[in-house]
This record gives structure tokens, C-alpha cells and sequence, in this order.
């Protein structure tokens, strides 16, 4: 069923696409102080793998995506698991959060930036995961008709 | 020590590695993780002998007093020894044993798994850390028991242990949460402080009950002894580890670590006592039975397991001392003699005792530590077993209830008893030599040093019982006995246990003389035993199975719109009676809205009513699609921005979905009769004013302090963010959204394996022609 669609469409969804992934991860970024986080980057940047998955096929999303969407499950809830290490090592409850500074660029980096980006990626994961299998089960129906 | 066990488990799944480096010696290599908790366990052993007990503290979630603290006194240090150093020895076993089997790192992967398991089961201080480690063993043991895989009968016996343990885990854990309640505490040792609390406590019956129930069904206890022979289907060195020191002296050791906190209560002596002498005759009148020497060893073990539980029950000091002293006992010779039975079955190729015999010309060394094993088994002097034996025998005449039952039981079990080790002993290794299966050979060194040194032990022990007069004086402290003086002898004078131990050799000695008379005689009770409580257990797994598939019919058939109408009306029953029955429905309603609100919840109606009846669905999606844009409309318009955000988001890909799957649905039909509409009619409406009671209560009564509160205050102070939706979710909430995470990762899985595998389905089997009416 999805195949190479329109010329507006793929024009569209190739200079879309980094754009979109840009603002998911300025979504993901300011996240903690202002209207954005993981969940939401996560949709968006679902959102901008569909449409260039429509405009392109399969083929092109596993090709620029280099892992299966299923890893990107699996990733993203490492990364939730991982970020509960910190405060064990440092000898405080479960998911006591923890926060530094890097110097140079300012930056605010902390253990629930590392759990919003688990989300984020296990969002896209399934997104993807889903939409992928419903189509490539028409790929099977196609091969066939 | 929590980090050393904690990093045991890593160890565990480093062994196929280990094993890829040094081949055939990696068990060796493994080996060396119990040898080292062993000598740490010694090196603490002075401040024991002091009479201290130690408490190693660690937090887990302080937040619900659970912890991983580490509660080291006597008792626990005896169980952790035995574990440590039994399993250093079968390892080494092991890996003799085992030489060449291709699955050898899955089993050094299980059995060390399997030991730290046990480790923390008798360390642990905290119920809930018990209780985990407790199931870990289940889970463990239930590997180990399946160990063959391709062998249905290991699959189901291992699936049968499972079943009745963790079966009893559950009972256990419902026994540990009124323990907790009753007694205030997690912590067992605030819990045996409060004794008085906890017997006199409304709970206390209940309680006492659930536990013995998980206590029972671990140590395999009448009536659920019989997972433990079918167990035997488990590898020689599984069977040595675990029916000797390990799994089944668990609910042995819960029993003894809660006898401070729960025992003295005539319910406790009673159920214990008896039941614990009912298992013994059980054990030993099966064993008899038997002519399948691991099926000998495995009854006699659930005769041990009886006595240990009956010593328990009686609770005297002199119990108490005899209850130590058989349970180190037990532990060496059942070890040892587990060893030899796997080198007999190992070298001759049958289990069968009939089917061989003379077997001490051929292995004389084996045949020497069968010996001394056996003898410890028997009861017979100059070993530990006689004088555990001894001990039991004067707490059962002492005992206060049911005295004389007891004795009667006990004396029969111990008679049996004798009569089992004998066979054990003489049947192979003495007698004319009988052909096997396989040319028997004196086993390698590697399988013969476990058994040799716990047999050593069983008779030094047994020269000099006064070496363990500390170690039994410690442990029976932490069993509540805070005065004992114990002093142990192996000689004490021509009493009443020793002619009834003299007694028991003669009719011993008589079983076994007329032992194949004595298995004809009984195969009449075969069909009783046959319909025992295995039958009972299979008749509740058929129901089982049978309930399961009539509540899926019911529930769920497969159609979308019956789930829909289940959930909906279950919810509708529990919140509607909460809500009606439980408050007071106290609801003032004001309408006082802007216009563009009005218009906006317009919408919403109208996109509803549309989406019901349009009769195209593509029509119907775009009506669901105003509904959820006038919702995110809503969060707008007061003021939530992540939530108009994820809404708009989520429901631009809901319609990609829906298109998706639109796409592969038939043609629109009309399905449901009228009278079905009239009912999800109904059901929809009765949700639909549910919910809108729900808010308007919540919204006018402040039944609760409001948690926001809470949130908005704290969210940057403690939090550093000012995105309070953000902050709930990632921080003060995050353990609910890693649940939400594994849960969306489920989903994404089972979308995945349902459509992937439906067509591959279809690829394999199904034609052209039944795609389309299937699909729909």
C-alpha cells in the first residue's frame, strides 16, 4: 500500500525530516522547565519517521534508521534503567535524582534528562514498531495479489 | 556481603564465558565462589561464638521499610555453611559428574544462581528480601529440576515444584504481610523480639497458617511430599545439593527462624509435631517401597524433612538441641550419599538397587564412604546420625501433646529409616556381584572427594560430638533457647532411647532381611497411594486449565466490542459503588462558561454523536478526530500545554494508524442485532454519566488534601525544573513511568508478533480465497 507517493510529498518529507527530529530534540531538551519532554519529542520525531516512511517506503526508513525499531524499544528502556544507577552508586534511594553541571557549555545534565531520553526512544521504538508491522503485513498481502 | 552475593549472580551469568576459556575445568573455577563466602563465613565464626550476632545493614526502599539487611546469628550462619560448603563440593562433583555434557555452562549458570538464591534466603532480616529470595529459589530449582529439557517427565516434575512452591510462596507471602502488620515490623529480628504480640494477636491463626502452608510445600511436607521424589528426574548433583543442605531445609529454616516470633501456641505445636510425624512415617513407608535407590534417598529425605519439622513443633530446649544437631547431621550424610548414588548410577548404568550388588570389589573407596554415610542414615553409632537419632527420640518422649502418637510415628519412621539404609548400603556394594548395564570402575577422584569429606565429617563429628557444643549452643539461641548449656555425648547410659534405638535396629534389620516379602505384601495399597495427594494435585491443575478456558470463552472471544463492554462494565460496578454507596453524592452544579467554551464542548458533542452514526469510516475517524482536537482545544484553554501537546500529537498518529488499518477492514456492515445496540447503548450511557458524576464530586468535594499542591511547591526546589508536568513524570513519578514504558514496549511486542506471525500464518498455510473473510 505505501509506496513513493507525490513529488510534494517526498520533497516535503525530506527537508521535513530534519527539521522535525531537530525541534524533538529542543522538545526533549528544555523539557523540564518548559512545555516539551521526552513523551512529546518522542511523538514528534514518531511523527516525523512516518512521513518520510510514507513518502519513501521501508526500505529508505531502515536504511537511514540503521536499527530496527524494536531495538529503539529495547534502548530506550535501558536508558530508563540505566538512569536509576547513579543514586544506587551514590548510596541514595532508588531513583533519587541526580544533577551536575557540565562546565564549558553550562549545560544542566542530570539523571532524568537520561530517563526522558529512555522515553523518548522507547516512544519512537514503539511507534514505529507498529506502524511497520501493519505494513508490512499489506507487503505480504501485496506479494500476493 | 550483599554486594558479594549481589555480584554472585553476575558471576553466575559469566560461567558460559568462564566456560568458552578453561573448558572442563571451569567448575572447578566456580567452585571457588562458595569456598570464599565459606571462609568468610568461618572467619566470622569467633564473634558467634561470643554470643554476638551480626546485622549488616543496607537500605533497599527505606521509603517502605524494605531492606536488604543481612541478619547473621547461629542459625543463620549453620544454614549459610552448609549451603557454602555443600556447594563447593558438588560443583567439584559437578564437574566430573557432568564431563562432556554439552549444557554444562547452563547448569554451573542455574546452580550458582541457585546458590546465592539460598544464601540470601537464610541471611536475609527482611521479610519482603526473604520472600524475594525465596521465590528466586523456586524459579531456580525449578531449572535445575528440568535440567533435560527433551525429557517430558523432567519437564513435568520440574513444572510440578514449581507449582506447589511457588503455590506455597503465595500463601507465604499473604502469611508475611499479616506477620508484618501484626508485628509492626519487616524486620525478623524485631519480629522475634515481640513473641507475646504476635501470638496474642487476632491475626495470629491466619497468619500462622498461610506460612506454614509455604513452610509445608518447601520443605515437602505431608500432603505435599510428593513433588520432591518426582524431583529425582533432576542430574545426580542436583539432587545432592538440593534435597540435602538446600531447597528443601528453606521452609525448615523459616519454621526454626520464626520460632521465637510465632512459636510456644498449642496451635503451633500441634500442627507441627503432627504433621512433621505424619511426613516422617509417609517418607519412610514410601521409601520402603521403592526400589530406585534416588527414589530411597528422596523419600527418606521427606522423613528427615518430618523429623525436623516435629522437633520444631515440640519446641522444647531438648527439641530444639536435637533439631540442630539431626538437621547437621542429615545434611552431611544425605549429601554423601546422594554423591554415591550418582557415582553407582554413573558407573553401572541402572539405579535400580535389585539390579546390582558385590559393587564394594570393584570401588572399594565408594563403597567405604557409602559406608559411613549409610550408618550416619541408619542411626547406628559412633556416627552424628545416632546421635541426633538419640536426641529425637528422648524430645519425642518428652513431648506434651499427642505423646504417645508421636512416639509411635516417630519409632516406625526410625525403624524404616534403618531398614532404608541398609538397602542403600547392602543391595549394590555387598551380596554376589550382578551384572550391569555398564563395567563398573572405581569413580574419579574429582566425584569422590564430596562424599568422602561429608561422610569424614559425619564420623569425626560423631567421635567427638563436644567440637560442636558451641555451634549447637549458638544456633539454639536463635531459636529462642537464650539459656541452653549444651553438652553433647554420645554415650549417656542404658535409657529409654537407646533400648529404643536397639529396638528399631532389630525390626530394621527384620525389614530388610524379608524386604522383598515386605514390597509384595504392600503392593496392594499401590491404587490407594496412587489416588494420594499427586492425584489431588492433578485433578486441581485439570480444573485449573478447565476454568481458564471457560472464563476465556466468556470474556473473551476475540471481538473488540465485547472487551469493551467487560471493561466498561466492571469499571461501572466498582467505581459506581464506591462512588454511590461509599460518599455521600453531594454534587452543586453551576454553568458558567465562557461562549467559546460553550462552543468547544459543542463540538465535542457533535463529533461523538457523528462518530455513532455515520455509516462510513472514514466519516467516523474524522469524527473521533474533532472530538480529540476540541479535547486538546480544551487543555488550551485552560492552560495545560503538555497535555494539548501530546494530545494533538497522539491524535495525528492515531488517524495514520487508523488509516492503516482501515485500509485491510471489509466493507462496512452492520453486525449487531438491535437489541445488542439498545445494550451497548445502555452500557456507553451509564459510563458516559459514571464519569461525569465522578468529576463533578471530585471537582466540588475536597475529600482529600490535593496532591498538586505538593507538586507545584516542590517542583523546583527539589527538582530543578519548572515544567511540573515534566517533573511528575520523570522525577517525582518516575517509577510509574518506567512501569508505563515496559508496559508500551509490551504493546509494541505484541502488535509486532500478532500481525508479523499472523501473516506469516498465512504465508504457510492459508489460500487466497479464505484471506479476506478471515481478516475481517
Amino acid at each position: 500500500m505505501v509506496r513513493s507517493g507525490t513529488l510534494i510529498l517526498s520533497v516535503a518529507a525530506r527537508l521535513l525530516l530534519p527539521l522535525q527530529l531537530l525541534f524533538s530534540v529542543f522538545l526533549l531538551l528544555r523539557g523540564h522547565d518548559e512545555p516539551g519532554g521526552g513523551f512529546i519529542a518522542g511523538l514528534v520525531a514518531s511523527g516525523a519517521f512516518t512521513l518520510y516512511f510514507f513518502a519513501y517506503g521501508r526500505g529508505a526508513l531502515s536504511k537511514m534508521l540503521k536499527v530496527s525499531p524494536r531495538d529503539l524499544v529495547a534502548m530506550g528502556l535501558l536508558f530508563g534503567v540505566l538512569s536509576t544507577l547513579p543514586a544506587w552508586w551514590m548510596g541514595e534511594p532508588f531513583f533519587t535524582s541526580q544533577w551536575w553541571t557540565i562546565p564549558v557549555i553550562d549545560f544542566k545534565a542530570s539523571t532524568p534528562l537520561i530517563f526522558d531520553i529512555g522515553v523518548y526512544l522507547a516512544v519512537v521504538g514503539s511507534v514505529l514498531t507498529a506502524i511497520t508491522a501493519l505494513v508490512d503485513t499489506d507487503h505480504a498481502d501485496d506479494s500476493r495479489d | 556481603m550483599q554486594l558479594a552475593i549481589l555480584a554472585g549472580f553476575v558471576v553466575a551469568g559469566l560461567a558460559p564465558l568462564l566456560h568458552r576459556g578453561f573448558g572442563a575445568r571451569t567448575p572447578l573455577l566456580m567452585a571457588m565462589l562458595p569456598a570464599a563466602f565459606a571462609v568468610w563465613l568461618a572467619s566470622l565464626w569467633p564473634v558467634l561464638a561470643d554470643g554476638e550476632s551480626l546485622l549488616l545493614e543496607w537500605a533497599w526502599v527505606p521509603g517502605l521499610d524494605i531492606t536488604l539487611t543481612f541478619l547473621i546469628d547461629g542459625l543463620s550462619w549453620l544454614f549459610a555453611m552448609l549451603i557454602t560448603v555443600i556447594g563447593t563440593l558438588v560443583l567439584v562433583y559437578a564437574g566430573e559428574y557432568l564431563k562432556g555434557e554439552c549444557d554444562l555452562p547452563r547448569f554451573l549458570v542455574v546452580i550458582t544462581a541457585f546458590m546465592m538464591s539460598m544464601l540470601g534466603l537464610v541471611l536475609a532480616d527482611n521479610l519482603v528480601a526473604l520472600f524475594v529470595f525465596w521465590e528466586l529459589t523456586s524459579i531456580t530449582s525449578y531449572l535445575l529440576i528440568g535440567f533435560h529439557h527433551t525429557d517430558p517427565v523432567a519437564r513435568k516434575s520440574a513444572q510440578q515444584g514449581l507449582f506447589v512452591t511457588v503455590g506455597g510462596g503465595l500463601a507465604l507471602l499473604a502469611g508475611f504481610v499479616m506477620l508484618a502488620q501484626a508485628g509492626d515490623s519487616w524486620s525478623l529480628a524485631v519480629l522475634n523480639e515481640r513473641g507475646g504480640q504476635l501470638t496474642g494477636h487476632e491475626l495470629y491463626t491466619p497468619m500462622l497458617l498461610c506460612i506454614l502452608i509455604g513452610a509445608f510445600t518447601k520443605s515437602a511436607q505431608f500432603p505435599f511430599h510428593f513433588w520432591l521424589p518426582n524431583a529425582m528426574a533432576a542430574p545426580t548433583p542436583v539432587s545432592a545439593y538440593l534435597h540435602s543442605a538446600t531447597m528443601v531445609k528453606a521452609g525448615v529454616y523459616l519454621l526454626a527462624r520464626l520460632h521465637p516470633a510465632l512459636g510456644g501456641t498449642e496451635l503451633w505445636e500441634v500442627t507441627l509435631s503432627l504433621v512433621g510425624a505424619v511426613t516422617m512415617l509417609t517418607g519412610a513407608f514410601l521409601a520402603i517401597r521403592s526400589i530406585n535407590i534416588k527414589l530411597l534417598l528422596a523419600y527418606s529425605t521427606v522423613m528427615a524433612l518430618g523429623t525436623l519439622t516435629m522437633l520444631l513443633g515440640l519446641g522444647t530446649e531438648g527439641a530444639l538441641v536435637a533439631f540442630v544437631v539431626f538437621l547437621l547431621a542429615h545434611s552431611l550424610y544425605k549429601g554423601a550419599l546422594f554423591m554415591v548414588a550418582g557415582i553407582v548410577d554413573h558407573e553401572t548404568g541402572t539405579k535400580d538397587v535389585t539390579a546390582m550388588g558385590g559393587l564394594r570389589r570393584v570401588m572399594p573407596r565408594t563403597a567405604v564412604v557409602a559406608c559411613v554415610a549409610s550408618l550416619s542414615l541408619a542411626g547406628l553409632p559412633p556416627l552424628l546420625g545416632f546421635l541426633g537419632k538419640e536426641l529425637m527420640l528422648k524430645s519425642v518422649l518428652a513431648a506434651d501433646h499427642y505423646g504417645g502418637l508421636i512416639l509411635l510415628l516417630a519409632f516406625t519412621g526410625a525403624f524404616l529409616t534403618l531398614a532404608v539404609a541398609t538397602i542403600v548400603l547392602l543391595k549394590p556394594f555387598f551380596g554376589p556381584r550382578v551384572e550391569t548395564p555398564k563395567t563398573p570402575h572405581e569413580a574419579p577422584a574429582g566425584m569422590l572427594v564430596g562424599p568422602a569429606l561429608l561422610a569424614a565429617l559425619s564420623l569425626l563429628f560423631g567421635l567427638a560430638p563436644g567440637t560442636l557444643d558451641t555451634l549447637v549452643e549458638v544456633t539454639v539461641n536463635g531459636l529462642g533457647a537464650v539459656e541452653a548449656n549444651v553438652h553433647l555425648a554420645l554415650w549417656h547410659g542404658i535409657n529409654l532411647p537407646l533400648l529404643l534405638s536397639m529396638a528399631s535396629l532389630v525390626l530394621g534389620l527384620l525389614v530388610f532381611r524379608y524386604w522383598d516379602g515386605v514390597r509384595r505384601r504392600l503392593a496392594w495399597l499401590d491404587p490407594l497411594i496412587h489416588r494420594g495427594p499427586e492425584r489431588g494435585y492433578e485433578k486441581l491443575m485439570a480444573g485449573m486449565v478447565w476454568v481458564a478456558e471457560w472464563q476465556t470463552r466468556c470474556l473473551q472471544n476475540g471481538y473488540v466490542r465485547n472487551y469493551l463492554v467487560m471493561t466498561l462494565l466492571v469499571l461501572l460496578g466498582l467505581v459506581g459503588h464506591a462512588l454511590l454507596v461509599r460518599h455521600p453524592l453531594d454534587i452543586e452544579m453551576s454553568i458558567d462558561a465562557y461562549f467559546h467554551e460553550v462552543v468547544v464542548a459543542g463540538l465535542m458533542i457533535a463529533g461523538a454523536l457523528a462518530a455513532c452514526v455515520m455509516r462510513s469510516r472514514l466519516a467516523a475517524v474524522a469524527a473521533v478526530g474533532i472530538m480529540g482536537f476540541s479535547i486538546a482545544l480544551i487543555f488550551v484553554l485552560f492552560s495545560a500545554p503538555d497535555l494539548a501537546i501530546t494530545q494533538l500529537l497522539v491524535e495525528t498518529l492515531t488517524v495514520v494508524l487508523l488509516v492503516l488499518v482501515l485500509f485491510r477492514l471489509p466493507r462496512f456492515a452492520t453486525l449487531s442485532a438491535p437489541a445488542e445496540r439498545w445494550r451497548d447503548l445502555v452500557v456507553a450511557g451509564s459510563f458516559g454519566t459514571l464519569m461525569t458524576l465522578l468529576m463533578l464530586s471530585v471537582l466540588n468535594g475536597e475529600r482529600l488534601p490535593r496532591i498538586s499542591d505538593y507538586m507545584v511547591a516542590n517542583s523546583q526546589p527539589l527538582a530543578h525544573g519548572h515544567n511540573i508536568v515534566n517533573v511528575i513524570l520523570v522525577d517525582f513519578r518516575a517509577l510509574d513511568t518506567l512501569g508505563e514504558m515496559f508496559v508500551l514496549a509490551l504493546a509494541a511486542i505484541g502488535v509486532h508478533a500478532m500481525l508479523r506471525f499472523h501473516a506469516a500464518e498465512y504465508d504457510a498455510g492459508h489460500g487466497q480465497s479464505g484471506r479476506r473473510g478471515n481478516n475481517g
